[in-house]
């Protein structure tokens, strides 16, 4: 299961935790592989809780938001419940343009958002 | 002994700031050809981490917009780019050999029916991130450009 190249998870309790292994994510191909893992943690992992840690995300672009918006939509799919966390103020910029603030749960740290599980 | 004539000898910072005219190749990822070049000079011509992220991202989309959706990919057709960075102004121009587009057909991703589908971002980004963004009449070519706030005392 830890054949991931773009993200690393781990579980604490029922949750599972996504860091990003880019930095800037906006090659088409990383990005690819990057929505393919994320899926896979629903789809192929069966994961309901899920947590993205954007601690060590620089930049993304409108093609990664594209994968998130998928992602959330299959997790809510599923019945699951999908959340973010850590995200610099110029990512979040890019969601509160982009109205995505409003799709996404989006939580101050890893902390909050593994709590707001419970 | 003989006289050099000095000029040229010595090297001017162009006046204007820096500027990049290149070609890309139609393929995925060609930006970074240009795209460390120019983060670099928006250091060094002191602009600020937020703005040069803003830049870089209306750049990056539209770049790759360019190459994706202006020459799908065609391996004949190449994309031009021209930057031009200076303390006051970043501007970039992003030309492709398709047919052009008409931007204002890019329906408003931020409407409640369209909030979850998973494309059509990158112009309002291009927008919201710099000061001016002008499509040329064809549809082929963007000029983006960020004027630096002035500094407070």
């Amino acid at each position: 299961m830890s054949d991931h190249r773009r993200i690393a998870a781990s579980k604490v309790g029922e949750v599972t935790v996504v860091r990003f292994v880019d930095k800037k994510i906006l090659e088409e191909a990383s990005i690819q592989e990057l929505g393919a893992e994320l899926f896979g943690l629903v789809e192929q992992l069966n994961r309901r809780s899920i947590v993205l840690n954007f601690t060590d995300v620089e930049f993304l672009s409108s093609a990664a938001l594209g994968k998130l918006i998928t992602l959330d939509r299959k997790v809510k799919a599923a019945k699951g419940r999908l959340k973010m966390s850590n995200i610099r103020p110029e990512i979040l910029e890019v969601f509160q343009i982009t109205k995505l603030n409003k799709v996404f749960d989006i939580r101050k740290d890893e902390a909050e958002a593994i709590a707001a599980f419970q | 002994m003989a006289h050099e004539a000095a000029a040229g000898s010595r090297p001017v910072p162009p006046v204007g700031g820096w500027r990049r005219d290149v070609e890309l190749p139609s393929e995925r990822g060609a930006s970074r050809l240009v795209m460390d070049e120019l983060l670099e000079q928006l250091g060094l011509h002191g602009w600020s981490p937020t703005d040069i992220f803003g830049i870089h991202l209306a750049a990056e989309e539209a770049i790759v917009n360019a190459i994706v959706h202006g020459n799908k990919l065609d391996p004949a057709k190449t994309v031009h780019v021209s930057c031009q960075v200076s303390p006051e102004l970043a501007r970039i121009e992003v030309t492709d050999a398709g047919p052009g587009f008409d931007p204002a057909s890019i329906p408003d991703c931020t409407l409640e029916e369209r909030l979850e589908v998973p494309s059509g971002r990158g112009v309002m980004l291009m927008r919201s991130f710099m000061t001016r963004i002008e499509y040329n009449a064809k549809g082929n070519g963007v000029v983006l450009e960020k004027r630096r706030e002035p500094q407070a005392d």
